[in-house]
């Protein structure tokens, strides 16, 4: 999206990485050998609670159900947020929806029509136990079902989401490989300026350039992307080819250039050059020695940048007036619906968390040292 | 440092920069029309008496780009710095105070950046009036948390020199160490960062102003020209595509200045060049 992202260095400039870093509180009380008899010297047996023995017994397992456990609460805390931010922010919902020039009567009025009359704990919770339970209230706009719209616009947004990761993916990955082979040569450096440039385009000048090139100029592209549930399938990837390009060129330069790095930084470790001075081919290089060590930070690369594809969306579907999440809440911020914004706010804000667990366990997985933290 | 030391892309951002600051401060002079002006008809092709045309209400383009250089710069100038502020003044007490809180403020810090920047400047800028000094105050805030977290690291590095604890040891204050002692060590590699989140700060302003949550008109303002001048592309006018063409233009010089910034840091830190 706008994030105009790491230039060099996998360090991503979006929240994502962050879970790899925080080590969290519980951990510390862990021995870091997951031997027993280090552990508890005297007489071979593994004592403590339950969690504790479970640890020693499936490292990988217990970090996986910890990572969950600390998604689930982050989601919890970023609900409080939402919600107690609204809150404490100055502005009162019932003033700005009526106009300056609004009775005081209809100003009481609509808030107890809103249900803004009763406390804020209260409202939160009855909030948060329909959230958990799909049901988001009613929209103040168009007195629909928030969740209801909801389930029909999500759908579209992940469509879109999903094939714009279909591309972008192996080819990041492949140019990635491409500019490695080629470091510090002409494909390497032409790879390299033009993704600079593509990082500082902002999504929407690279939608409505596309526009104007295939759907106003060639007329080989429709716009604006409507679909609507009576469509084909091969008619929906018709109408989201240009949407789905524009994802694509947005993503594709941040991804390959952080897989670039991440190559690199492995190709430039001792062992490589000492497999290069023995003499061994290049393949043998790349795919015994290189490969295995790349895997894991191109594997959180990818999670990193799917993270960010599904925010991505929400300008791409105003430029293409396509009907997903992101219109959804963008409609919904300027006529100040707030059930709206909250309930997509929190979606966003859960894809965005979720799949940054999704990098931390696969780097996890992929890369054994990280099982054992200091 | 000397100036044969500056690759040539550097220059070309360098340059493209003076530009754009150089529109932006002497903007009524070069300026061929006033800001909101309506002086010819609707969405007249370029050439002329207008160079690049006009807009959907007949106002000059190239005169709203100009003027509009003011405004977004000036906005994502007054964020960047403002983000700056805050968020070393917060990592720095973070990393030189330590304990409950560094934690505190590291924990808060995780908390706000689980939520992706622009759902959480949505989510914000609904409910708060529509002001420019709240618009910058929200990138700003939202924009410190990155500060935040390379300030922390960048100054954790410094704060167990030898140096910091002689200070320490010699009984200055928290305060005396942050401002002398950790803000001259670290000012060299967050230079590149001032750049790239400069460089976000356009983008992202122009992205809210695109939708419509940014600045609003009549004031001009590059993103908010987008908007405005969207609707042409369908009949083949490309009045929305210039002003989306100068925020990528400034976008791409800022950043080629970074590359070169950050190119020399990882060199003078002993770093193998390439990555």
């Amino acid at each position: 999206m706008m994030e105009s992202g790491p230039l060099t260095g996998p360090v991503p400039t979006d929240g994502s990485a962050d879970g790899t870093h925080p080590r969290p509180a519980e951990l510390s009380g862990v021995p870091a050998k997951p031997n027993p008899a280090a552990a508890n010297p005297s007489n071979g047996q593994i004592g403590g609670t339950f969690w504790r023995r479970f640890t020693f017994r499936r490292p990988l397992v217990a970090l996986i159900l910890q990572r969950l456990g600390l998604s689930v609460g982050l989601l919890f805390a970023v609900s409080l947020m939402i919600s107690g931010g609204i809150e404490a922010l100055p502005g009162d919902f019932a003033t700005t929806y009526l106009g300056q020039s609004a009775t005081p009567q209809a100003v009481e009025n609509i808030r107890k029509d809103l249900g803004l009359d009763k406390p804020w704990s209260e409202r939160y919770l009855s909030w948060l136990g329909g959230a958990v339970k799909g049901d988001f209230g009613t929209s103040w706009a168009s007195k629909n079902s928030v969740g209801e719209q909801i389930s029909k616009r999500l759908g579209n947004s992940l469509f879109l989401a999903f094939f714009a990761a279909l591309v972008s993916v192996p080819l990041a990955v492949g140019l990635g490989m491409l500019a490695v082979q080629f470091r510090n040569r002409l494909p390497d450096k032409i790879i390299n300026v033009v993704s600079l440039a593509a990082i500082s385009l902002p999504e929407f000048f690279v939608g409505y350039l596309l526009i104007m090139f295939f759907a106003v100029q060639y007329g080989i592209a429709t716009f604006p992307a409507t679909v609507y549930d009576s469509m084909s399938f091969t008619e929906r990837l018709s109408a989201i080819a240009l949407p789905v390009a524009t994802l694509v060129l947005v993503v594709l330069a941040h991804m390959m250039r952080m897989t670039r790095a991440a190559i690199l930084n492995v190709m430039s470790s001792a062992y490589v050059e000492t497999a290069e001075l023995k003499g061994l081919s290049m393949f043998r290089i790349i795919a015994r020695h290189a490969a295995p060590n790349a895997v894991a930070p191109v594997i959180n690369v990818i999670a990193l940048n799917l993270a960010y594809l599904v925010v991505g969306v929400v300008v791409v579907e105003v430029v293409f007036v396509y009907p997903g999440m992101g219109q959804y809440m963008v409609d919904a911020v300027t006529v100040r619906d707030m059930p709206v914004v909250q309930a997509c706010g929190l979606i966003f804000a859960a894809f965005y968390i979720f799949l940054n667990m999704a990098a931390d366990i696969l780097a996890i997985i992929a890369n054994p040292r990280l099982r054992h933290p200091r | 440092m000397n100036l044969r030391s500056i690759p040539f892309s550097a220059w070309i951002g360098i340059a493209g920069i003076a530009i754009a600051i150089f529109c932006a401060l002497f903007a009524p002079m070069i300026a061929p029309f006033g800001e909101r002006d309506v002086v010819g008809d609707v969405w007249l092709p370029a050439g002329g008496d207008f160079l690049l045309g006009t807009d959907n209400l007949g106002r000059d383009l190239l005169s709203r780009l100009i003027y509009g250089a003011r405004t977004t710069i000036f906005v994502a100038l007054a964020a960047t710095v403002l983000s700056f502020s805050l968020g070393m003044l917060l990592s720095f007490t973070a990393a030189v105070v330590g304990g409950f809180t560094d934690q505190l403020f590291s924990r808060f810090n995780d908390l706000m950046m689980a939520i992706p920047t622009l759902i959480f400047a949505l989510v914000v800028l609904a409910v708060l009036p529509q002001h420019l000094w709240i618009l910058i105050l929200v990138m700003a805030v939202l924009d410190s948390t990155r500060v935040f977290r390379i300030g922390r690291a960048v100054a954790l590095d410094v704060a167990v020199m030898e140096f910091v604890e002689a200070a320490r040891l010699r009984g200055e204050g928290s305060l005396w160490i942050i401002f002398r002692e950790i803000l001259p060590n670290t000012l060299s590699p967050l230079l590149a960062e001032f750049g790239l989140r400069f460089a976000f700060s356009i983008l992202f302003l122009s992205t809210l102003s695109f939708l419509g949550l940014g600045i609003q008109p009549p004031a001009a303002d590059w993103g908010g020209m987008v908007k405005d001048n969207k609707d042409g592309i369908i009949f083949g006018i490309s009045a929305a595509l210039i002003p989306g063409a100068a925020i990528a233009t400034l976008a791409i010089c800022v950043n080629l200045v970074v590359d070169w910034l950050m190119k020399r840091t990882s060199s003078l830190k002993g770093g193998r060049g390439d990555a």
